[in-house]
């Protein structure tokens, strides 16, 4: 364990002459690690507190800047701070708040790439993060680390606080396996947030810390505690662990599970009402309409490339590879026929069938199309 | 229903609190199981049945659905929240 200096002798002194701290868990406080993903309204109260109390090493982690209308919670920042990067901002805040910590500043986004280089390095992860992509990332790293995260939420006036993967504990996906569906759950900047939730909430998340860093009390491991800064309630309940969530040995596509990113089924064949679906969400993907010129002229889908079947040996290369295919014709059988074909001379596997043709889009999807 | 001895306190929590219009509720619920229990807010309050991922504790525990419900048991509807 790390020694103290004088000087963090006569800084940390109210610490030291508590009995449940002493020089000895100042020591184990100067040689953890802790990293804060996020340096928003959470992470600005953990930020401030986990340096004042010299936790020896800290990394923030946050890829925004600063926008005016965080300072009506994130306390880390200054007027001036507007603009510029939160990462860096903050490491000049918390620096001159105490020049003893070794900072270590990341002005990026986590995500599958970097989540476990990054986390690696930390004994502890807070979590000062707005959505729920980020939770289960952060989450799934850590159970795949072996490490132990401290969880923090808030919603309009109400708070939620746990701690994750702990001694054993459970883990985020204990407590919530399924996440919402996108929409279901709205987050600050759109709904609001009272301005001193953050700090009661992010205080609750930099004293767990300290808690599991000394050792002592009880650690809201395997409990959840609700917040109302309404009526002052304060809400635990249980919740116990499943250990198949403890079985992941890698992460997953964090949008799709939280359903962010929407994905084009390669099933065999698709309906008029879903091509009409993932045309609206405007969703990467090349329509070809393997009907012949004449047909074509009668009719046809908006934004669709026209290879007529008759030459699509010749014009293979125009087919996309990596992203899905629907191909069409007037009743789905035509283009049937190429996908047969494509599939077995050409190995492809990104191909959907139309399988009702444009016939069926004119009937379920467009009834004003000229028909044929 | 008036706070009594004859009755579950209901606790509502984050969207469930928006949706109901409610921080608590009391109701007798003897007998009934949470599914049970789920199934009647929800035909009362129809936005409930939105919520994928709502968790709902008895006596400040998460428990099986199929748990019944005795008087003074209280329950708190929980949704997971993502601000930051």
């Amino acid at each position: 364990m790390q020694s103290l200096s004088i000087e963090e002798k006569k800084r940390y002194s109210r610490h030291i002459i508590l009995p449940e701290v002493g020089i000895e868990g100042q020591q184990k406080l100067k040689s953890t690690s802790v990293l804060v993903v996020g340096a928003g309204g959470l992470g600005s109260p953990v930020l401030l507190y986990l340096t004042a109390a010299g936790i020896g090493h800290i990394g923030i982690l946050d890829f925004d800047q600063v926008d005016e209308s965080n300072l009506q919670r994130q306390i880390l920042y200054s007027t001036n701070d507007v603009g510029k990067s939160k990462a860096k901002s903050a490491l000049t805040h918390l620096t001159a708040l105490n020049p003893l910590i070794n900072f270590d500043f990341f002005e990026e986004r986590l995500d599958n790439h970097n989540a476990l280089d990054i986390l690696g390095n930390f004994d502890i992860i807070v979590d000062g993060s707005d959505n729920f992509q980020t939770r289960y990332l952060i989450n799934d790293a850590c159970v795949i680390l072996g490490k132990p995260w401290v969880f923090g939420s808030i919603y309009k006036f109400e708070g939620q606080v746990s701690v994750f993967n702990y001694n054993n504990g459970p883990s985020y996906r204990c407590l919530y396996p399924t996440p919402p569906l996108p929409g279901e759950m709205d987050n600050c900047s759109e709904i609001g947030v009272i301005g001193v939730l953050p700090g009661i909430i992010g205080t609750y998340q930099a004293n767990e810390v300290v808690k599991m860093v000394l050792g002592i009390g009880q650690v809201l491991s395997g409990q959840l505690l609700v917040f109302d800064a309404l009526n002052m309630n304060q809400y635990k309940v249980k919740f116990q662990k499943n250990s198949d969530n403890f079985e992941l040995t890698q992460l997953v596509d964090y949008e799709v599970f939280c359903g962010t990113k929407k994905v084009i089924n390669l099933n065999d064949s698709i309906s008029p009402k879903d091509l009409a679906i993932i045309i609206e969400d405007n969703l990467d993907f090349q329509l070809i309409d393997v009907r012949e010129n004449w047909e074509a002229e009668i009719c046809k889908i908006h934004n669709s490339q026209l290879i007529p079947l008759s030459q699509l040996g010749s014009k293979i290369e125009l087919i996309s590879t990596t992203k899905p295919v629907v191909f069409y014709c007037h009743h789905g059988l035509r283009s049937a026929q190429a996908i047969s074909f494509l599939k077995s001379k050409h190995n492809f596997t990104n191909l959907i069938n139309l399988s009702s043709g444009i016939h069926g889009w004119a009937m379920e999807v467009d009834n004003g199309m000229e028909q044929y | 229903m008036e706070k009594s001895v004859n009755s579950n306190k209901i606790l509502f929590f984050g969207i469930t609190k928006d949706i109901t219009g409610l921080s608590e509720l009391y109701l007798n619920l003897e007998g009934k199981s949470i599914a049970t229990f789920k199934e009647e807010l929800t035909l009362k309050f129809p936005k409930l049945k939105l919520l994928s991922s709502l968790n709902i504790a008895l006596n400040h525990e998460y428990v099986p659905l199929d748990l019944i419900i005795s008087l003074g048991d209280e329950i708190a509807l929980i949704p997971p929240v993502s601000g930051g």
